[in-house]
């Protein structure tokens, strides 16, 4: 299978940064456009645009069929069984802090437990926090093991009769690993416990099918996807759906309202609270539609393979220790250099015109679990090359001249 | 080599950071402040004793960061040692302006000298909070109400 990536549909990719070539090693903060994306928003708001449901007129249903046909683009996507199982929501955090909202507060009281994991986004730590300090909630913390990967048998010494919810991302934005979760959600399962998954990072990646992980939830974000900001779905089980109480109150989500009355409209509408991103939902759809017409499958190998190539390169110095090294685990390099600080560093690459993101990544509770304070990370996507590899590889022996 | 980054990382920088003045606990310190940048997650303590006619007798800071924050923490000390609490500030004002690129407060000549090692800085809008944590750590731990108690 040979993939060669699409660099034209990028316009942002030709742009010289600090008079260098730009290689943006930084899709796993946040994905550039490519322009099929940017042209299928911008004839939509010049040719459809108006609010979505309820308006009779033309314009609205245009704009309604395009924003559930988005909702039916990302089902496909995830292979859920059912299209009312995507809730459209403004990103990945949002569909994370949803379920801690609606699904979980109501049901966990003191000493109950949350069993997650020390490699998650600190939007996967956060909600479960509010949690903690609310309600009294426990968090269980499963550990992450040197080479970055998790042993899922943990979750099964972790869980007991006080657990209320299995947190855990598909995929580190960090180290990269990829999580067993079929085996962690049959585990959870097995005591009767649910499992939401953080896919912010695993669906750009991985092809997800959440009816064979059989997961409960599953939060993904557009803008990793290739899509635009502001927009993201949470997947969750119908029968989850229909218990949990609204998220935010507003139009869209309700049924009827009284002056001493309210109810509420079925799902998904229900959390879908006031005016959606709409020209988003269209982009985002189209965005999941470009990677599948490039073919998921091909984008995972060049990925892997890029990754590889840089991960070899690094190799050769013996001065940087790579944070990450699960079997099988995704495009993600994070390393630390010694003697230089990841600011100081990635600095330096931005000069060469490396982009690269430097930091805890939102993952402290990982740092802490390393003895880091911060890493460097390079993370590919579909239109990293080897080239953008070898600058890297520059920067970094430039940065070392620089600094030691 | 770029010439805003040599100038960001000239030798004074990198000497500040490899070998910093003045790093390490202080004992029976009347003052102390933390402070954490929470982009990078780097920390730095600011320890002073300021005696009885408000000057700065004697400053340590520690912690880990970037090259950037490690020598300002670094000049920081060495520039502000002995002074008064009054013209510690004043130094801070200057400091301020000059790495976010304003014209900086009036300051001596000598002081000005000293400290446009760091004007670099100014061209890097996003590593300006690197070099500004120490003295905003200081400048907290001096305003911080009651001084630390001192055995």
């Amino acid at each position: 299978m040979s993939f060669t990536p699409p660099l034209h549909d990028f316009p942002i990719l030709s742009r010289p940064i600090n008079g260098k070539k730009l290689a943006y090693l930084d899709s796993a903060a946040s994905a550039q456009k490519p322009k099929q994306v940017l042209e299928a928003m911008t004839n939509f708001a010049s040719s459809s645009y108006s609010n979505v449901h309820r308006g009779v007129h033309k314009l609205a249903a245009e704009s309604t069929e395009a924003y559930e046909k988005a909702r039916g683009t990302v089902a496909k996507f995830l292979n859920a069984k059912h299209m009312d199982e995507i809730i459209l929501t403004h990103g990945g955090t949002e569909g994370l802090n949803l379920v801690s909202y609606s699904y979980l507060a109501p049901r966990i009281s003191a000493g109950d437990e949350i069993v997650l994991t020390k490699m998650e986004h600190h939007s996967n730590i956060v909600p479960w926090h509010f949690l903690r300090e609310r309600q009294g909630a426990k968090l269980k913390w499963v550990d992450v093991r040197e080479d970055g990967s998790i042993n899922a048998a943990a979750f099964g010494a972790a869980i007991t009769p006080k657990t209320k919810l299995v947190a855990v991302t598909h995929m580190s934005n960090v180290l990269g690993t990829i999580n067993p979760i079929k085996d962690i959600v049959a585990i959870a399962h097995a005591k009767g416990v649910p499992v939401v998954v953080d896919g912010c990072q695993g669906a750009v990646h991985e092809i997800v099918d959440v009816q064979d992980l059989d997961v409960d939830f599953y939060a993904i974000a557009s803008h990793k996807l290739y899509g635009p900001t502001g927009i993201g779905a949470l997947y969750a089980k119908r029968a989850h759906l229909k218990s949990m109480r609204p998220f935010n109150g507003g139009g869209e989500m309700i049924a009827e309202v009284t002056e001493d009355h309210v109810s509420y409209a079925e799902p998904p509408a229900r959390f879908e609270a006031g005016t959606p991103p709409i020209i988003e939902a269209v982009g985002f759809a189209a965005a999941l539609d470009y990677l599948t017409g490039l073919g998921r499958a091909a984008i995972k190998e060049h990925e892997n393979a890029v990754y590889a190539y840089a991960r070899d390169a690094v190799r050769q110095f013996n001065w940087l220790r790579v944070i990450g090294e699960a079997e099988g685990k995704g495009a993600i390099l994070s390393f630390e250099a010694e003697g230089m600080h990841a600011h100081d560093l990635a600095t330096i690459l931005d000069h060469e015109g490396v982009a690269c993101r430097a930091g805890h990544h939102c993952a402290q509770v990982l740092m802490d679990r390393f003895g880091l304070a911060s890493t460097t990370r390079a993370s590919f996507g579909l239109y990293s090359t080897r080239d953008d590899v070898d600058s890297l590889i520059a920067g970094l022996e430039k940065a070392r001249k620089i600094l030691t | 080599m770029d010439e805003s980054l040599r100038e960001l990382y000239q030798e004074v920088i990198l000497d500040h950071s490899r070998h910093p003045r003045h790093f390490g606990p202080l004992e029976h310190a009347t003052h102390n402040g933390e402070g954490h940048n929470p982009l990078c997650g780097d920390r730095v303590k600011v320890h002073l004793i300021v005696d009885a006619e408000n000057h700065i007798a004697d400053i340590r800071f520690e912690g880990r960061g970037c090259a950037i924050s490690q020598a300002s923490a670094s000049l920081m000390t060495d520039m502000v040692m002995g002074r008064t609490v009054a013209e510690a500030d004043t130094l801070m004002g200057g400091f301020l302006d000059l790495v976010k690129g304003e014209e900086a407060a009036h300051l001596p000549e000598d002081d000005m000298d000293r400290l446009n090692v760091m004007a670099g800085v100014s061209a890097f809008p996003m590593r300006v909070k690197c070099a500004t944590l120490a003295w905003h750590t200081m400048k907290s731990a001096l305003e911080a109400g009651e001084p630390a108690k001192s055995e």
